[in-house]
């Protein structure tokens, strides 16, 4: 520890004493972890002793499940198993600085499902051998309703260790106010007409994706030379002062109000806005845009894996993933919802029916095949090559 | 038993930072000086250059979280000061009403309130529309993402927090004595300047050091207020410590952090010389 | 600015008008720190048809009927209050010992002490949050709402020892001296004589935390399990639209503390 000036000496060395013993206790340092694939012995040895156990604590993100818990009772009707709901995830980096220290000293998080975004952090709970792999013979309703792209997804090949509750797409939000044009090119966010207007989003995998769309360069193939390639096109949009603020969140607020008028931003985020008649667009860019998933997991130490395993299933009937869907509004991984959403709108009546058609036709909540062949995920990454992506694009939007 | 008194006050003090602030404290440090990565593990390697190389990247950061918060700590002196002599001097009975007062939004959260400046002071909103439409601002006028406005919110954030103890000074102050000095000094302000503020220096060190402190540390205005150009060491230890994962830098910029804004405070402390900071007790 | 009208009948005259000036501006001050706090209850009132409420939409009371519908909302608000109390009644009572001890008595290892005191300020929220952490998990101790408690004394207690040491330094001793003098125990002593002296410093003190703690997001998120507190819940819920619940909740709270801050004034007989 530095030393401070003017301290008397008696105290300084308390001090330094305590620090030292402190240090000393501490010394040990930090055990790696890193885990291997799990062989496909290894799945079912986890799974053959298992059984119901007639529970499941289910942790989730705010907002994320209907207020009345419908589709949680139906599964408690259905299977007899009681469930504890709770919203406690508030951000994929907290929540895995959180969990990191629990699962490395090899306690239980108490929770049996967990869901978290694609990402850095997902990518170290599966590394770190923090998730359970999947027993998928006891995920028929997966396996038959979930759409092809979401059974193929880049991070989790084979859905070893999670399945997808539901997804957003990045693209771009454009206030219909202040931009007259018709937006289709990323190319516009880059554009020295909306100097000082222009929202771009702080988490470094998303700029990143979004520099190399401009480039033309796909994120899922991408290398290192990409990304030095995708940081100087930022840096040079960033020092023509062309972007006003980097974002976590509140650039939809921004967009919104016209303090910014195009942005980097979440379908789901606009879709909302649009419902409050604020006047914002949404388009997925020729170049591409990006596609995320919020993923259910089996944390390690699960104490109800089985039951896990059956809620997850569960949500994946496409009546139960349509109640889902009605209320979150993101992108579900179950197609058969927006026939299921169509029929309720038809037999539905005034602002309701309404409600739902919207919901229906948007490509919002429903993206087209076109858009689908333009999306792409975040970018894949080792630990190793994380070192060095990170600080291309932290450089700038951190400055 | 007198003079054990002080020690049975302290005990408790003693117990709870012992265990839940210098441990864990202790720990951080020795994190600081380790390399590794969260999937290979962490290993104890004495690593002092991390506090060089973190320093290096963010010297930046550092230097202006500490010009923000020291502009916002004079700001909250500046604003507070008048509020604190007011109620301590004039408020009467209804002293804590108005403290508690200071402090009811403060009941409410933080994202609330942000969210709700975030509507106020929006480039063409309630305030600055209005403006702009009376042609008394230009069209690009902006306060949002800017240098002021994370100042300024930093300024109202703390606010009560430099208020409340220096009102807690100058409570104590009996009027009488600025009656009389009023009397010896012939006006308000020499009575004031002799007087009262000497006596009021405690409550305005006690405010600093909670209203500067964790101005600087804090990541939050920059983030919801700030532009560009306005990142903060908050902002950069919360992105090395959750997102990037490298402990050891994280902990490196904290204590980086804590070492400098301590210095200052005993510097401030010794030049005001009212507290007799670390008299080591007399034994 | 401060009545610098001095001269001839200063403290009549002059006087006056300075005081007039403060008292508005104290008020104003007051305004300013509540003016968020007035777009907070105005949305309370929003009859908002999606998820988001942030323009609009027509008057409503509908959110006052309907204020416990998101049960995890509710308990999380209880859960803010509960801890909030507690915390701060224990921070107010250790920390007063501690800043009447710092404030003028001797002892040895005063000097660390203070430089504890400082510490636990300046260590940023992030830091004390992850390394209580890492203290509770090694220690096999389960996070809850208790660790949460512990967390909030533990940052509090700074702000309630500077804010009392602040009161306490200078105070004249001769008053207790005489008391002892007279007869009267120890704690008589304090409870007659030197806390009814400290007490703004106490109440000051005893505000701050409970602001402190009621809203505090960093140091909870990271101690506490599954507990979760009103800042907590709102963070979560800002990405898909903050319920206009919350407005309510806020609004309430506000609207109880000002009801009590005129009743205590109404009430109110002694100085303090």
């Amino acid at each position: 520890m530095n030393s401070r000036p003017r301290l008397p000496r008696r105290e300084a060395f308390k001090i330094a004493g305590l620090s030292a013993a402190g240090l000393a206790l501490a010394a040990c340092g930090v055990q790696g972890q890193k885990a291997a694939a799990p062989k496909p012995d290894a799945v079912k040895d986890f799974w053959s002793g298992q059984t119901k156990h007639g529970k499941v604590v289910f942790a989730n993100w705010p907002e994320y499940m209907p207020e009345d818990q419908g589709p949680l009772k139906k599964f408690q009707q259905a299977t007899g198993i009681s469930y504890e709901y709770k919203e406690v995830i508030q951000e994929n980096a907290e929540f895995f600085g959180k969990a990191d220290p629990v699962l490395r000293a090899g306690q239980s998080l108490g929770y049996d499902i967990v869901v978290m975004t694609n990402g850095v952090h997902l990518q170290h709970m599966i590394e770190l051998g923090y998730c359970v792999p999947l027993d998928h013979s006891r995920l028929p309703n997966f396996a038959a309703n979930a759409g092809q792209k979401y059974k193929e997804r880049v991070y989790d090949p084979g859905n070893t260790y999670t399945i997808p509750y539901t997804s957003g797409v990045t693209g771009i939000a454009y206030n219909t106010d202040h931009v007259k044009d018709d937006i289709t090119s990323i190319q516009a966010l880059f554009d020295p007409r909306y100097k000082g207007r222009v929202g771009m989003m702080a988490d470094a995998q998303e700029i990143a994706n979004f520099g190399m769309f401009a480039l033309g360069i796909d994120p899922e193939k991408s290398t290192e030379d990409d990304w030095r390639k995708a940081g100087e096109k930022l840096k040079e949009q960033r020092d023509a002062g062309i972007v006003r603020k980097y974002y976590d969140q509140s650039y939809i607020d921004a967009v919104a109000k016209g303090d910014v008028w195009l942005t980097m931003a979440w379908s789901g985020d606009v879709f909302q806005r649009q419902l409050a008649g604020e006047p914002v667009r949404f388009v997925v860019p020729e170049e591409g845009g990006t596609i995320w998933t919020d993923n259910m997991l089996i944390p390690k130490g699960a104490a109800n894996p089985v039951d896990a395993l059956m809620l997850m299933d569960h949500l994946y009937q496409p009546a139960v993933a349509a109640e889902l869907d009605e209320y979150i509004q993101f992108v579900t991984p179950v197609p058969a919802v927006q026939d299921l959403l169509r029929e309720k709108a038809a037999s539905a009546a005034g602002e309701d029916k309404k409600a739902l058609e919207d919901m229906v036709d948007s490509p919002l909540m429903f993206p087209t095949e076109a858009d689908y062949a333009k999306l792409r995920t975040y970018t894949t990454l080792s630990n190793t090559q994380l070192q060095i992506f990170n600080p291309i694009f932290q450089s700038i939007t951190q400055a | 038993m007198r003079r054990l008194t002080p020690y049975l006050l302290v005990l408790p003090s003693w117990m709870w930072l012992g265990v839940f602030l210098v441990v864990p404290m202790a720990a951080m440090a020795s994190v600081s000086l380790q390399t590794g990565n969260a999937i290979d593990g962490y290993a104890m390697t004495f690593s002092v250059s991390t506090y060089g190389d973190a320093l290096g990247r963010y010297s930046t950061q550092l230097a202006r979280s500490l010009v923000y918060g020291g502009l916002a700590t004079v700001l909250m002196l500046v604003i507070g000061y008048p509020a604190a002599y007011w109620i301590a001097f004039k408020g009467g009975r209804r002293k804590s009403m108005y403290l508690f007062l200071l402090l009811l939004p403060f009941f409410v959260s933080f994202v609330l309130r942000t969210i709700s400046w975030n509507f106020l002071l929006s480039d063409n909103g309630i305030l600055f529309g209005t403006l702009k439409d009376w042609g008394l601002l230009p069209a690009d006028f902006h306060v949002l993402a800017t240098a002021a406005a994370v100042v300024g919110g930093l300024t109202y954030n703390f606010l009560p927090f430099m208020i409340l103890p220096i009102y807690v000074a100058l409570e104590r102050v009996d009027p009488r004595v600025v009656e009389a000095a009023q009397d010896l000094y012939a006006t308000r302000a020499a009575a004031f300047r002799r007087v009262v503020l000497p006596l009021s220096l405690p409550g305005v060190f006690a405010g600093v050091l909670m209203t500067f402190v964790p101005a600087t540390a804090d990541p939050i205005n920059a983030a919801i207020l700030g532009g560009t150009s306005n990142t903060m060491i908050g902002n950069i230890i919360q992105t090395e410590y959750l997102t990037n994962l490298n402990y050891p830098t994280a902990s490196a910029l904290s204590f980086t952090l804590m070492a400098v804004l301590l210095v200052g405070i005993f510097g401030y402390a010794r030049a005001l010389g009212t507290e007799n900071v670390l008299q080591a007790a007399a034994r | 600015m401060r009545g610098v009208l001095g001269g001839g009948d200063r403290v009549v005259h002059g006087g006056r008008l300075g005081d007039r000036v403060l008292h508005a501006y104290t008020w104003l001050v007051i305004l300013w720190l509540a003016s968020p706090i007035a777009v907070m209850i105005l949305f309370g009132f929003n009859d908002k048809q999606s998820k988001s409420n942030t323009t609009w939409q027509g008057f409503t009371l509908r959110w006052y009927a309907e204020l416990l519908d998101i049960s995890d909302l509710t308990v999380a608000l209880r859960n803010s209050l509960v801890i909030a109390a507690v915390s701060t009644l224990v921070t107010v009572v250790v920390g007063t010992m501690l800043g009447l001890a710092l404030g003028r008595h001797r002892f040895r290892g005063k000097g660390v002490t203070t430089f504890l005191v400082f510490a636990a300020i300046s260590t940023p929220e992030l830091v004390m949050g992850a390394s209580l952490l890492s203290l509770f998990v090694s220690g096999n101790v389960p996070r809850d709402a208790n660790t949460v408690i512990v967390a909030h004394v533990l940052f509090s207690l700074s702000f309630v020892v500077v804010t009392v040491r602040a009161r306490v330094v200078g105070l004249d001793p001769s008053l207790e001296e005489a008391a002892r003098d007279l007869g009267a125990s120890a704690w008589g002593t304090f409870r007659q004589v030197t806390l009814p002296s400290i007490m703004p410093g106490v109440m000051a003190g005893a505000m701050l935390s409970f602001a402190l703690s009621v809203d505090d997001y960093v140091v909870t998120s990271f101690v506490n399990g599954s507990t979760v507190t009103f800042p907590l819940w709102i963070v979560g819920a800002v990405k898909t639209g903050i319920p206009p619940q919350v407005n309510v909740m806020g609004t309430l709270i506000f609207g109880i503390g000002v009801l009590i801050a005129i009743g205590n004034a109404v009430a109110g007989r002694r100085r303090t």
